[in-house]
């Protein structure tokens, strides 16, 4: 195992890649989806409005990006701070 | 050939894969049995996950609830996929790390008390029981219907074919045999709402279809089941008429909920790296979302058909006169779940929303079986989603029943009350466990506290509130400590359990409840979202108490170290 200062760094920025995701992911449904629906009513999208899109479809698609997006940002993070399998 | 004959064709085709599958992979170790002896691919993980995820509550029940409340049910899709986000960031990769079978053990451990570990044990079992009420729910509505017997009836036959399944297996059983299970499910699935997609928008794609023109009226889809809603007297299908706060406490709680129920978390323990434990929890969320993106459109679009059916002229017109209904309404008038009360004395059908007046009354949690049947789609099509429903009410259901046989046999009696059990033993004991739950979740399920998806969505608020604070925190603080995770998960089960006994009747016994959650005891909070509030007590009184305590020892803190970084994963102990 690599020392305790690298181990710290590597969790650092894998804290700051998790507070960065969970923001996105915040929005987009939570966000969009219910408390910012209101606000987003002018915008049309297939007979309903962009929030009801975000709550029935939107959100988990981008549910879908974050999670792998993460995946290989933590791979390379892995490499780069010598503690991957 | 008759529905019946094919529908008993395709069933037991579907079931004799799986049991086949199950013999095929006996499990002969302890450590096959719970965790598969960690050799299993990301990609067959994440379909076996999807298909342990995607129960009855999400195949059978929760397009009906979606069909009947429109953009209100959003909770579900949102919550019940954007928990894997949780998972995949703030759990799997570092329980895969800790290396142990479930997740009592990674509490007790890591808060070093045996007290920890029961409460842990408490917590998962709570969760799990209530579960399997809302998977036996949904089992009973897909057996009455496929062996056109009574529901309680179906629920029986049910319970004894789920116990014979989960008992049989083990974890690498259940795994293979899930991978086959999803593969039926969603094809099940998606076929029925490709074709209804067809019909109605000419989009051979639902989710597209969902956004479509519909091809009666011309007008999008959604705008065109507005206006039949409206005529009716029903709210707008895309109207918000539940509060806000509601709506963002129940999502959170079925999110964060997601990421606590272990079942779920115990599918990240049979991946071979820490690496496979995040892409493990992608690869399943893409199979889970194959369904979830399908869903809303399986609910508009049969909401659309049924009022079609009932108003065949359109809805400014008279409705269906009860002589002329099609067979499926006569199919399912069979199982009690559909019936119709001739209110006016004029033999018609009248659907409407002002409930003095309605005489047609259809559960939520047929939709999905039905929803072939009512868009006039073949009869394979048919079998096949009776299939598809079986294979994700029993794929769960095993899962559950799995988390809960481990957690008695496992957590309880072999690390505390008789620790020199034999392997044997402890298996026996799993099994024992395994029965008991069936036979309480089947009683219960006779008398559910709601449909299939609104008893499962209790079940989320009880892990959202007991165990997903305890390993987070366990994760990301090194300071909470033994009394402050006790104390935490304690209250954060306690309150919520209260909260929804108030709501639902003490032990679900209806006639004890005091508020309901039409009229819920605080604020605009229903039983079913106070999971998330739950949470909040939990992280809150951990902190407090841990801070007012000791820190934990050293190693412990060693320990919390090490599960952060993946190196090193590879030598994580067996048993």
């Amino acid at each position: 195992m690599a020392d305790n200062s690298e181990n710290n760094a590597y969790w650092a920025a894998n804290k700051r890649i998790i507070v960065i995701s969970l923001v996105i992911w915040f929005i987009c449904s939570f966000g969009f989806g219910i408390l910012l629906r209101p606000m987003l009513a002018g915008i049309k999208i297939g007979g309903t409005d962009l929030g009801f899109w975000f709550a029935q479809q939107g959100s988990i698609l981008v549910f879908l990006v974050l999670i792998f997006t993460y995946a290989i940002k933590m791979n390379k993070l892995d490499k780069e701070h010598g503690v991957d399998e | 050939m008759d529905q019946f004959t094919l529908n008993l064709i395709v069933v037991g085709a579907t079931f004799a894969l799986y049991i086949g599958i199950a013999i095929w992979a006996r499990a002969g170790s302890t450590s096959e049995f719970y965790a598969a002896g960690r050799g299993v691919h990301p990609v067959l993980n994440g379909m076996a996950t999807g298909a342990d995820w995607m129960s009855a509550a999400s195949f059978i029940s929760m397009a009906g609830i979606i069909s009947f409340g429109g953009y209100n049910t959003s909770a579900y899709l949102m919550g019940w996929t954007g928990g894997y986000v949780l998972l995949a960031m703030l759990l799997a990769p570092y329980l895969r790390k800790f290396g142990k079978f479930t997740v009592p053990e990674f509490i007790g451990d890591r808060f070093y008390s045996q007290t920890a570990r029961t409460v842990a044990v408490i917590c998962l079992i709570t969760a799990s029981l209530t579960y399997v009420i809302g998977q036996m729910t949904g089992v009973g509505v897909a057996f009455s219907r496929f062996l056109e017997v009574e529901n309680t009836t179906g629920l029986l036959i049910g319970a004894a074919i789920v116990f014979f399944y989960a008992v049989i297996g083990g974890m690498k059983g259940i795994t293979y045999t899930q991978v086959a299970q999803y593969v039926v499910l969603i094809i099940a699935y998606t076929i029925p709402a490709i074709f209804i997609s067809l019909q109605l928008t000419g989009n051979p794609i639902p989710p597209l279809g969902l956004f479509s023109d519909a091809k009666s009226t011309g007008l999008p889809l959604l705008e065109t089941l507005n206006g039949m809603l409206k005529d009716l007297g029903f709210t707008e299908y895309t109207k918000q008429t539940d509060t806000t706060l509601n709506m963002f406490l129940f999502t959170m709680s079925l999110m964060i909920g997601t990421a606590g129920l272990p079942h779920v978390i115990v599918r990240f323990f049979t991946v071979p790296k820490v690496s496979d434990a995040r892409s493990s929890a992608g690869w399943a969320l893409v199979f889970i979302a194959l369904l979830y993106l399908t869903a809303p459109a399986v609910g508009a679009m049969a909401r659309v058909n049924l009022i079609d059916t009932v108003y065949p002229n359109g809805t400014t017109e008279a409705p269906l006169a009860y002589e002329a209904r099609p067979d499926w309404v006569k199919n399912w008038e069979l199982t009690g779940l559909l019936g119709f009360d001739d209110k006016n004395g004029d033999g018609l059908i009248d659907y409407v929303a002002d409930k003095d007046a309605n005489e047609f009354t259809v559960n939520n949690d047929i939709i999905t079986l039905a929803n072939p049947e009512i868009a006039n789609l073949p009869g394979w099509v048919i079998a096949l989603v009776a299939a598809g429903g079986l294979a994700a009410a029993l794929s769960t259901a095993a899962g559950l029943l799995m988390a809960i046989a481990s957690a008695v046999s496992h957590d309880l009696i072999k690390s505390q009350i008789n620790p020199a059990i034999s392997e044997k033993g402890e298996l026996l004991a799993a099994r024992v466990a395994m029965a008991v739950a069936i036979a309480v979740a089947t009683y219960l399920g006779m008398n559910p506290p709601g449909f299939a998806a609104q008893t499962v969505a209790l079940a989320f608020g009880l892990a959202a509130a007991s165990i997903f604070p305890a390993l987070m925190m366990g994760i990301f603080s090194k300071r909470i400590n033994n009394k402050g995770a006790v104390a935490g998960m304690i209250t954060g089960l306690v309150v919520t359990i209260v909260y929804i006994f108030l709501h639902k009747g003490w032990f679900f016994v209806a006639s004890t409840a005091s508020f309901s959650d039409a009229e819920p005891m605080i604020l605009s909070i229903k039983s079913t979202s106070f999971g998330a509030v739950g949470a909040v007590l939990n992280f809150a009184v951990a902190y407090i108490v841990s801070n007012a305590t000791d820190e934990p020892p050293v190693e412990i803190q060693e320990l919390v170290e090490s599960i952060r970084v993946p190196r090193g994963a590879g030598q994580a102990v067996d048993h």
